[in-house]
């Protein structure tokens, strides 16, 4: 069988020593970072980028993607033991998770937090490994017109899941298209915006924009409010589920890892999303709902299984369409473009081991985040009595070290400061950072999908709307604005994000 | 006279077609050429377009629909964390390494209300030594470590 032999080639480039080392590393880091608020899986992977240079691409994409999956882990802790979301995808962790906390069972909500999510983790790598073939073979048959159209779906799907204005988030993608188009142009040379800056003609890297707007922006936001930290920190007594709690558990994590799955693969999807769906689900369904918010384990299996799986299936539009659906995807192309790697559906057959090394990595990651998680618990709520005004140094300094080491100039740190300093107008306004990212990376390809195929058909836009496939993104996309409009939608929008407030 | 309902959505609509404006502005002195043959002034143009339509459409809106009102500004945290940053990029060439960190973490700890002085001088000292160890000795990084060392 096909899979096996490519599922075997993969566990061949994952388990030989160089590579579990960067996948330790990775996860280790992402179980970190997961734990302390104040810093995300977005800041850290913009911060180590420029440092995997030197690896071979396939160590740095491992251990790149082993910071991502391994936050979803560490969140989670956070989120029970102290009823602070270590990130943003274990936010609904908080509610029922650290109530069981309270209750003396804190240990059997990390139990089925760190077993629902290697069992969601597992299925997802399998789900990557057989739907990569598929689709790349469909995406190698796209012309120009259907990329252009399915970037649009991807730029319009992404804000139409994430939360908060809608137009302000299409506002957002075109300001990262534009700054996405900053540097010479490829057809005839010319450097636009460059301001006469000779270092913006090669164009503005993606980890300056990610480590301003989402590192230095977040510092300085979390540093107006006060950092009073409570460590309520509850006795972890036992590790074990009674019969009851086990038997309420595991469908749940088995609907979580379902609806995780599936949702990662959208547009816009991806951790976040997959865990606020599972919540909602759960207690819909839920024999007795009220026991939400009071310590039902069925609101902490569902959530943490989804929000691996879909951390981990958010993978497959970057690894099959080269296009990104979220922040953390987003530098993974900036990952892969460093180490001269256009990503896109050619990725499978031109570099295999790199292809299912990655993906059987996530499975080796997994296994190692349980292991990580669940003995270690001990040294992980040490480390969340470090106070904040001792960590953001360190965090600016290793920031600061990241982007100097891009180029060797301070020209990038100045950047970095420049959209450290638009990223807090943009707290401040309320516009979401991440869907100027995306458009950021996919600005350069969109433009010349858009040029090539306006090219073959003589200028005549009509083109996106004939060849099928790109008539059918388009229509996909309209009809998710549309949606979103309608009143009723909006509503439960509003109410499956406030939280996150 | 029209009453601002929605202050953040004002100031944020002004600012997308402000954005929108410069992008035409400056690429008006790129060829625009023709949808079938685009020169490197069709999309900024088109972007800039689209992004001066929206800005307006947020700026309108603000009038009409209520939201939050603007928050203040500290300065205290923006200066400092992004002026700390700043002095570590001009001096870690010529200074090195340790003396760039340990003015770093000296510099940036001020910006938090619950600044102490000496647990910031350890901290700096012992983030210097982990940063050599790290980026200099462990991944290579062609960085000088001491003044003038490179």
């Amino acid at each position: 069988m096909d899979l096996l032999s490519h599922l075997a080639l993969g566990f061949g480039v994952a388990l030989t020593p160089v590579n579990l080392l960067y996948a330790l590393i990775g996860v280790v880091l992402g179980t970190l970072i997961g734990v302390l608020p104040g810093i995300g899986p977005v800041a850290t992977i913009a911060m180590l980028l420029p440092t995997t240079y030197a690896l071979q691409p396939v160590s740095a994409l491992i251990m790149l993607a082993g910071i991502y999956y391994g936050a979803q882990y560490g969140g989670s802790t956070t989120a029970i033991l102290i009823n602070m979301p270590g990130e943003s995808s274990s936010v609904v962790t908080c509610l029922d998770g650290h109530q069981l906390a309270l209750k003396g069972q804190a240990g059997a909500a990390l139990t089925i937090s760190a077993l629902g999510s290697f069992f969601a983790g597992t299925v997802a790598t399998i789900l990557v490994a057989s739907v990569a073939i598929p689709l790349s073979e469909l995406a190698l048959k796209f012309g120009p017109a259907e990329y252009f159209s399915l970037m649009v779906l991807g730029l319009i799907g992404a804000v139409v899941l994430a939360h908060g204005s809608l137009i302000k988030a299409i506002a957002m993608i075109i300001l990262g298209l534009l700054l996405g188009i900053v540097g010479t142009d490829v057809n005839s040379g010319v450097a636009r915006f460059s301001f006469g800056v000779p270092e913006l003609t090669d164009g503005i890297g993606v980890v300056t924009v990610a480590m301003g707007l989402f590192g230095f922006a977040e510092i300085i936001s979390n540093l107006e409010v006060s950092q009073k930290r409570e460590i309520v920190a509850a006795k972890i007594k036992g590790f074990f589920l009674t019969k009851e709690q086990f038997r309420k558990a595991w469908p749940a994590a088995l609907r979580g890892t379902g609806l995780g799955s599936v949702l990662g693969v959208l547009p816009g999807g991806g951790a976040m999303l997959s865990a606020f769906a599972s919540y909602t689900l759960e207690k819909k369904i839920a024999a007795d709902p009220s026991e939400f918010g009071k310590g039902a384990i069925q609101g902490v299996a569902g959530p943490e299984a989804a929000n691996n799986a879909g951390a981990q299936t958010s993978f497959i539009p970057l690894l099959t369409l080269g296009i990104p659906e979220n922040a953390v995807m987003a530098l993974m192309v900036g990952a892969m473009t460093i180490h001269n790697i256009q990503p896109g559906p050619q990725v499978m057959t031109s570099n295999p081991a790199l292809f299912w090394g990655l993906i059987a990595s996530m499975w080796v990651g997994n296994l190692m985040l349980v292991v990580l998680n669940l003995p270690l618990i001990g040294m992980w709520i040490k480390l969340l009595q470090v106070p904040y005004r001792i960590l953001y140094p360190a965090i600016l300094l290793f920031c600061s070290i990241g982007v100097y080491s891009i180029n060797n100039t301070n020209v990038d740190i100045m950047l970095t400061v420049f959209f450290g300093l638009i990223g807090i107008i943009f707290v401040k306004l309320d516009c979401e950072p991440a869907p100027l990212l995306l458009g950021f990376v996919l600005g350069p390809m969109m433009e010349e999908n858009l040029r090539r195929a306006l090219l073959l058909s003589r200028g005549d836009p009509t083109v996106f709307f004939t060849r099928p496939l790109s008539l059918v993104m388009l229509l996909m996309a309209a009809t998710l604005v549309l949606i979103i409009v309608l009143p009723n939608v909006r509503k439960t929008r509003a109410v499956a994000f406030q939280e996150e407030a | 006279m029209a009453v601002v309902r929605s202050p953040k959505d004002l100031v944020a609509g002004l600012m997308f077609i402000a954005v929108g404006t410069l992008a035409i502005v400056i690429s008006s002195n790129y060829t625009l050429g023709t949808a079938a043959r685009m020169g490197p002034g069709y999309f900024p143009r088109i972007l800039g377009i689209l992004m001066i339509v929206l800005g307006a459409i947020i700026a309108l809106r603000s009038l009409r629909v209520a939201g939050p009102p603007l928050p203040g500004w500290k300065w205290r945290p923006v200066l400092v964390v992004l002026g700390s940053v700043i002095t570590f990029g001009l001096v870690v060439n010529s200074l090195g390494l340790v003396v760039s960190t340990i003015l770093l973490i000296l510099m940036s700890s001020a910006a938090s209300t619950e600044f102490r002085p000496k647990e910031a001088a350890i901290s700096g000292v012992l983030l210097a030594a982990l940063a050599v160890g790290v980026f200099v000795i462990g991944l290579k990084l062609q960085i000088g470590i001491w003044p003038g060392s490179r």
